[in-house]
């Protein structure tokens, strides 16, 4: 009942004109983004971090809320009409919604995608809603080991278990760890990694980080590529975009499947978003009445993984809010955001500020609301957005990339150092690293120490309090467990 | 694709195995360099430095042995386009050397001109007039309407 009260009084906040127009500004921007191949979530919010100097805090993470989900929304239209999924949660989508798109179905499949992410984020927002408290009571026993150990079992699974390949990926999160150690080491004064560079004696900014990973580094690859690239073709919506009956009755269960596969699976210290959409296709294949139809676009097969990707998009917050553990690169960013705020996420967050939070929860269930109102009618200025050519597009990502990393203190050393990690993404594209762990080890590094020092500071430098404490030890184990199992697999079935 | 050339990819996966081997390097040599006495602390600044060193070098050490032993699969990254690299790279440098004197709006008019032009784009009139209106219309929202200061130049003093 006390949830439900306190959920009243978020919405109370939520629903204030002003920040609905910030919910309104933040869904329709990210429907934008989303839409538009070469920007995310993560990158978005980046460039808006700025912003944070400028509103309050509810306001700036209502926003950054809506755009996460409005990219969601977005980045389906075009893996339906264009075949180019803008992230990789977003291919299963492709394989069956393009496929129906090829066939006249365009407007099915995009109804199909919209009204099933509308049920699994209203669902994934139910579950944030009644699992956050629940979550930070468990999460006040933990003391600065047991982060330590939670933060080491994220880094494996976010670069290790999930992705391509471990190597790639924990070469990726130690290369952002470095980057988050550069500058002065808040606890002992010592400047670190700072190459005699006075610039870099205060840190390197994780915006520019972010810009140019995802903005800069892509643009280089995607020019890079110009001679192989196929001119990808908008599919017109032909159909209608409201559904027969029996689409309703081949989508509900999908729909319902794919949340409740999608956000257990988010909220886990792991996160990731191609795990649940790729076991909800397998999962839809399996129970369809007409197997056969998948491949050539079954409905079923864009129903489940869309809405498994927004319940797990929902769930990634539940460890984002309650712990302070960002799994994904948009939640990392929010997180810089929260300390740009002074507010530190985790367990004491929800006592601390609990109108933001809550506030910020009843805005997810009215940007949904926003976002199935707003996402059909408009599908037209979104076909209109696909078409937006290329030269301009990348021209005009490159000019806010410079907005975003001059105007932090309009230094040229920041613009340089943004084309250096530019430069660095295209390499990381160009031999398949993924980026993302780059973003959670710049700025889980800083706090893990942090943990770690208090950890040590509490048992007077014995190491072994990591493995005494059984919620450290459980952790470390099955961090080690993530990081092994697969490789022992592996070797098993080579041999 | 990734078996295209095999040869030539092997080499080029090593290389980038080399390259973080070479990463791992640096961050040694910068660690050792850190200053370590003046103030007590439990867990001085050099260990989470050793620790992503040693874990930076061991992945490098796995990628290039992965590369000596054929490479692993990627984009065979096809022919390089590089005369899209070269107008992309000569609009970033021009915006790098430009925006502190000339101002932002000259600076990144350039660079989306150049930009555009890296992608295909055979209209430099057209691109000047949509990147010059999109830099105008940028520099008046965010540095005079929001207060988000992106510097001053020859065109920004006459606003």
């Amino acid at each position: 009942m006390e949830t439900l009260n306190l959920l009243a009084q978020g919405f109370a906040i939520a629903l204030t004109p002003v920040n609905l127009m910030w919910c309104f500004v933040g869904v329709f921007v990210g429907t934008a983004i989303g839409v538009l191949p070469g920007i995310g979530p993560a990158l978005t919010i980046a460039l808006l971090l700025p912003l944070t100097y400028k509103v309050d805090a509810t306001a700036a993470f209502i926003l950054f809320a809506g755009i996460y989900y409005g990219a969601m929304y977005g980045g389906s239209t075009t893996s339906i009409l264009l075949n180019t999924p803008g992230e990789s949660a977003t291919i299963v989508t492709a394989m069956e919604g393009h496929q129906m798109a090829k066939r006249g179905r365009a407007g099915a499949a995009l109804s199909t995608a919209a009204i099933g992410s509308f049920v699994a984020g209203t669902i994934g927002t139910i579950g944030i809603t009644f699992l956050a408290e629940p979550v930070v009571k468990f999460a006040l026993q933990f003391g600065p080991a047991d982060y330590f150990s939670l933060m080491m079992l994220a880094f494996v699974t976010v670069s290790a278990v999930l992705g391509t390949s471990a190597i790639r990926g924990l070469t990726a999160l130690a290369v952002g760890i470095v980057l988050g150690m550069i500058g002065i080491d808040l606890q002992t004064g010592q400047p670190r990694f700072w190459f005699g560079v006075p610039e870099l004696s205060d840190g390197i900014n994780v915006i520019v980080v972010a810009v140019g990973l995802f903005a800069v580094g892509e643009t280089i690859y995607l020019a890079s590529q110009r001679k192989s690239a196929t001119p990808a073709e908008v599919i017109e919506v032909k159909d209608s975009i409201w559904m027969s009956r029996e689409d309703w009755s081949r989508s509900w269960k999908p729909w319902l499947r794919g949340s409740l596969i999608g956000f257990p699976i988010g909220a886990m210290p792991a996160g990731g978003s191609e795990v649940p959409t790729f076991l909800s296709y397998y999962l839809e294949k399996k129970l369809a009445k007409h197997p056969e139809e998948f491949g050539s676009g079954a409905i079923e097969g864009v129903a489940g993984p869309e809405a498994a990707n927004n319940a797990s998009a929902a769930g990634v917050l539940v460890p984002m809010l309650a712990l302070g553990l960002p799994t994904s690169a948009t939640a990392a960013m929010m997180l810089s955001a929260f300390q740009s705020y002074g507010i530190t996420p985790g367990p004491q967050l929800l006592s601390s500020q609990p109108m933001l939070v809550w506030g910020l929860i009843a805005s997810l269930y009215i940007g949904n609301v926003m976002l199935l109102v707003l996402n059909l009618p408009l599908v037209a200025l979104w076909v209109k957005m696909l078409k937006i050519p290329e030269p301009l597009l990348y021209g005009g990502i490159l000019v806010f990339a410079t907005i975003g990393t001059y105007g932090i203190s309009q230094s040229v050393v920041d613009l340089l150092l943004l084309y250096i990690i530019g430069i660095m993404g295209y390499f990381m594209r160009r031999f398949d690293f993924p980026t993302a762990p780059v973003i959670i080890g710049m700025i889980l590094g800083p706090l893990a120490e942090q943990n770690f020092r208090q950890a040590m500071t509490i048992s007077q430098g014995d190491m072994t309090v990591l493995l005494t404490r059984p919620l450290s030890a459980t952790l470390l184990a099955l961090a080690a467990i993530a990081l092994l199992a697969p490789m022992v697999l592996r070797w098993r079935s080579a041999r | 694709m990734a078996e295209q050339k095999p040869q030539a990819q092997a080499w080029q996966d090593t290389a980038v195995g080399l390259g973080v081997l070479a990463m791992a390097g640096i961050v040694v040599w910068q660690t050792i360099i850190i200053p370590e006495n003046a103030i007590y602390a439990r867990v001085g600044p050099k260990v989470f430095p050793w620790l992503s060193a040693g874990l930076l070098g061991i992945m490098g050490a796995l990628l290039t042995i992965a590369g000596l032993r054929g490479g692993w699969e990627h984009d065979s990254g096809g022919d390089t386009d590089w005369q899209s690299l070269g107008w992309l790279g000569l609009g970033l440098i021009l915006n790098a050397i430009l925006i502190p004197y000339a101002g932002f709006i000259i600076a990144c008019t350039l660079l989306f001109l150049c930009t555009a032009r890296a992608f295909g784009s055979r209209q430099p009139l057209r691109d000047a007039a949509i990147g010059f209106s999109l830099c105008f219309v940028a520099y008046v929202g965010f540095d005079r309407v929001l207060g988000y200061k992106i510097g001053s130049g020859l065109i920004e003093r006459l606003l």
